[in-house]
């Protein structure tokens, strides 16, 4: 008997995935739960188990198809065969086939019949998303929406899905107003536009081989989310960005003496890790960072959690991890945290509940150098923090001129929820916490 | 691979070609002529305007109005009107008949000089997908770069081997057209559209026709009940009509033509004085170079399309009777409009949810969007209203009330999903069902729209009511 094996969920609220990889291929025997492909979701890698056994009858996908969760991915003949019981009735399918045949056409002679053998080649994959076949296209399972041609068109125009449209017409009919009123509906609340950029569209791109060669490669999925995620953010929320230098002199001396003393064999503490237990005093100082505006309500959420998001910079580009409850976690704890999400991060193993729910995100780029940038807030937070490259400076101390360390902090916030001032506050707090060990122990 | 070089070297280049003038071709190339593209339109049939113009739907319409007009005139004894029997002058019937189809293609010609289609008078061949052969009647030879072809090459009378006599009493469709005769008695193997319509020309000009049919019903696709009037006047002009029938062989004599035939009230053999072979239609996508292309056929011979009528070739579209089912000109022509709109780069899409299907034969039948067995067949929700022409005042006066209009109607939102019409002007008439089933109306857009009296077409509206409410002129009691 022959099973279908579709794609099962992923990680929760995954709608598709990319098939990184496979495993088998046609004709091949494998295993119950033996692992037949790797499919990249959003932003993370995940292997995909059959829990039948038997032949790969045929293998629906390829690598790099983005596949939709309950896709047919492979036709598997199970090996407790109960296949000799069908041949019975077969026998009699084809004779009225046949009939049917010769009378619609029965110029189907034999160099027709040799025909199929040729043909049976897939299409040629210079026309993607093309799937020819000689007859009128069927809507699937679904009757077809209800609305004539002209609206039909004027949805396509749009690329609108006549089936979200709910029709104001007779018996749901669809009218053209209907649409253009789905679209300024959908323009008008601009949040809940994952479809993808903002309200403005890109105008279309220059003839570049005017001016030279190019070469063009696809975002990868965590690419596209980031771009979505991004304008939305970017479109959605004022910015403003504040800046300062800190003072972590001192701070970096105790990490110093900390990592070659008593931390040497805990996990490594960076100065990422103490600026998310830095950060979680402020937001408890200053809760409004810690809130969501809803746009529905125009009411701010004010969290009584502490999640922080860590960007972390991998080659498949930008992931933003999350360390949860970090309140409640010692420096220690963070660090250690920080250290598993970043090599999950690299290994893409990162699941979806591992970038959930984070209240603010710090981005830390340090480590590359640069004195200050504006970072983007991760709607639906409402602040982010900047760390750029420590920076040897001479001050004044007490009249005296000194060498001191200074960490460029950069707080990018939402400025519907917070004013100039609380952002000052806030960033003047974080300063203060990072330039005094002591305080940041007494406070924390 | 474009080869530059030999588009460069080429006779002539357009921006869109189109291979085939008929009427999917000649509406394609004008449409892109509209739209400012170099348009070429390649033809090597004697006329532009293809199979339909030539010797398909208009020279059978034209014959098939004037077997009305016998029907009719023979009618017209119940009326208290008798004519003498008429004299059939066919050399001038063929040349009304020509006059038509010339009348048409010439009117063709002028319309693509108008719009400046230059129109090739050549067989024209593919050599790559950018590149296309173009082979004169006086031998000559030229080659034609374009851009973007659309194929457009229609399809051809099918013929099994079996029944290839090379006899010219052996007839396709073609051949009959040609009405080179009155045969005495005519076997018409085949109960589609073709065989029904050319029997009942043949009948009408006094052929003794036999119509042989494989299936247990003539006109496999409609729905029986439209079937019924029609093979019930069938069975009064036509000899004889033999369902579930084979016909094993055909063989030549110096008597006729003697075909075998095995069925339930068949003779087993019969003479004829000509046969036509009515069986159905095979595209013609074979010998233009498509393997020259990265076009594919499907299993059946049709050029693979998408609803762009974009094939698996980038630079190539097809479109009509090659690029699938129904081979029916009217399709072939909105899909035309359709692949211009999208080498314009257009939103356009095949997407049509009624194509009508129209039998010319007297009664006329008609059906468009779903069929009463499509809406079983798919598990619809459906209820189909009939309105009988006994009760329609018009259909009285014209001595036609056999007819009948039905409505498929979706039962949760009254919304029309097909209708279906037998009786004389059905094929007119279907032109509502189109638009009402196209633009998703329900039952009261048509119940409410007023038709006018007395015609033929209140049945429709008549059938609408019956969704909500009583038809007024037909009364059903409740259930």
């Amino acid at each position: 008997m022959a099973i279908e094996f579709k794609l099962p969920e992923v990680s929760e609220g995954v709608e598709s995935a990319d098939i990184a990889e496979l495993h088998v291929k046609e004709g091949d025997t494998i295993t119950a739960n033996q692992i037949v492909a790797e499919v990249e979701t959003e932003k993370a890698l995940a292997e995909i188990e059959c829990p039948h056994a038997g032949r790969v009858a045929k293998v629906h996908v390829s690598a790099g198809d983005s596949v939709a969760i309950g896709a047919v991915l492979l036709t598997i003949e199970e090996s407790n065969g109960a296949e000799s019981s069908d041949s019975g009735s077969k026998d009699d399918a084809p004779k009225a086939e046949e009939k049917q045949e010769e009378k619609k056409e029965e110029s189907k002679p034999a160099e027709q019949k040799s025909a199929p053998a040729e043909n049976k080649q897939p299409a040629s994959t210079s026309a993607p998303a093309r799937q020819p076949s000689a007859t009128v296209p069927a809507d699937e399972d679904r009757a077809p929406a209800p609305a004539g041609p002209a609206t039909r068109r004027l949805a396509r125009d749009l690329g609108v899905d006549l089936y979200q449209v709910n029709g104001s017409g007779p018996g749901g009919r669809i009218t053209q107003e209907d649409v253009q009123n789905y679209v300024k509906q959908r323009l008008t609340q601009p949040a809940a536009a994952a479809g993808g950029g903002g309200p403005i569209a890109p105008p279309p791109l220059p003839d570049f081989s005017e001016f030279g060669n190019t070469r063009r490669e696809a975002l990868n999925k965590i690419g596209k989310t980031a771009a979505q995620h991004l304008t939305t953010s970017w479109n959605v929320i004022p910015h403003v960005t504040q800046h300062d230098l800190a003072d972590i002199t001192d701070i970096e001396m105790a990490r110093k003496t900390f990592l070659a003393g008593p931390g040497k064999n805990g996990p490594k503490v960076t100065m990422t890790a103490i600026a998310i237990k830095a950060a979680v005093t402020a937001l408890k100082a200053f809760p409004k960072f810690n809130s969501s505006l809803d746009p529905e309500t125009n009411e701010i959420v004010y969290k009584e959690y502490y999640n922080i998001g860590v960007a972390v910079d991998t080659e498949n580009g930008l992931v933003v991890p999350v360390v949860k409850d970090a309140d409640k976690k010692s420096l220690v704890q963070i660090a250690a945290d920080v250290t598993e999400l970043a090599v999950k991060a690299r290994d893409r193993k990162l699941g979806m509940a591992d970038m959930k729910g984070a209240n603010f995100t710090i981005t830390n780029l340090g480590g590359i150098g640069g004195t200050s940038f504006t970072p983007i807030v991760s709607y639906p937070e409402v602040a982010i923090l900047g760390m750029s490259r420590g920076q040897k400076q001479l001050s004044l101390i007490d009249g005296e001129l000194e060498e001191r360390l200074k960490l460029p902090l950069s707080l990018s916030y939402d400025h519907r929820v917070i004013n100039g001032a609380d952002a000052a506050r806030f960033i003047v707090k974080l300063s203060a916490l990072l330039s005094d060990p002591f305080t940041l122990l007494s406070e924390c | 691979m474009r080869d530059f070089d030999a588009m460069a070297n080429a006779d002539f280049h357009a921006d869109v070609v189109v291979l085939g003038a008929g009427p999917g071709g000649y509406p394609a190339a004008f449409e892109a002529a509209d739209h400012g593209k170099k348009t070429i339109l390649v033809n090597d049939d004697v006329a532009p305007g293809g199979v339909c113009l030539n010797r398909g739907c208009i020279p059978s319409k034209a014959l098939l109005h004037v077997a009305k007009l016998l029907h009719e005139s023979h009618e017209a004894a119940e009326w208290g009107i008798t004519f003498e029997k008429p004299k059939i002058d066919l050399d001038k019937l063929r040349d009304y008949k020509n006059g038509v189809v010339t009348g048409l293609t010439g009117g063709v010609r002028q319309l693509c000089k108008a719009r400046k289609v230059q129109l090739e008078e050549a067989r024209g061949t593919f050599l790559s997908s950018n590149l296309m052969e173009l082979s004169y009647k006086d031998g000559s030879k030229k080659t034609l770069s374009f851009d973007k072809a659309i194929v457009a090459t229609g399809s051809v009378p099918a013929m099994p081997p079996i029944f290839k006599l090379d006899d010219d009493r052996v007839m396709d469709s073609t051949g009959a057209l040609e009405l080179k005769d009155i045969p005495g008695k005519l076997l018409v193997i085949g109960g589609g559209y073709i065989g029904l319509e050319m029997g009942s020309v043949y009948a009408a000009l006094g052929s003794e026709v036999t119509v042989v049919e494989m299936l247990d019903g003539l006109l496999p696709g409609a729905d029986r009940d439209l079937v019924k009037p029609l093979q019930k006047r069938l069975e009064k002009q036509l000899h004889a009509i033999h369902l579930n029938t084979k016909v094993l062989g055909l063989e030549a004599t110096k008597a006729g033509i003697v075909a075998r035939l095995e069925g339930e009230n068949a003779p087993e053999e019969e003479t004829f004085d000509r046969v036509l072979i009515a069986i159905g239609r095979r595209p013609n996508a074979q010998n233009i170079g498509l393997d020259k292309t990265k076009v594919q056929i499907d299993e059946k011979g049709f050029i693979k399309v998408n609803s762009k009528l974009q094939t698996d070739d980038p630079q190539i579209y097809a479109i009509g009777d090659v690029a699938g089912e129904p081979m029916l000109a009217h399709k072939a022509t909105r899909e035309a409009k359709v692949a211009v709109d999208v080498i314009l780069g257009e939103p356009a899409e095949f997407d049509v949810r009624a194509i009508p299907a129209v039998v010319f034969t007297d009664p006329e039948l008609a059906w468009c969007g779903v069929t009463e067995r499509e809406a079983k067949e798919q598990g619809l929700d459906v209820t189909v209203v009939r309105f009988p022409w006994a009760a329609s005042g018009r259909a009285q006066t014209i001595d036609r009330t056999e007819g009948l209009t039905k409505l498929i109607f979706e039962n949760k939102t009254e919304r029309i999903l097909g209708m279906g019409i037998v009786g004389p002007g059905a094929g007119e008439m279907i032109a509502e069902g189109v638009l009402a089933v196209e633009t998703a109306a329900v039952a009261r857009d048509l119940a409410e729209s007023i038709h006018a009296h007395p015609t033929l077409s209140e049945t429709i509206m008549e059938s609408a009511e019956g969704m909500f409410a009583q038809a007024t002129h037909y009364y059903r009691p409740k259930k």
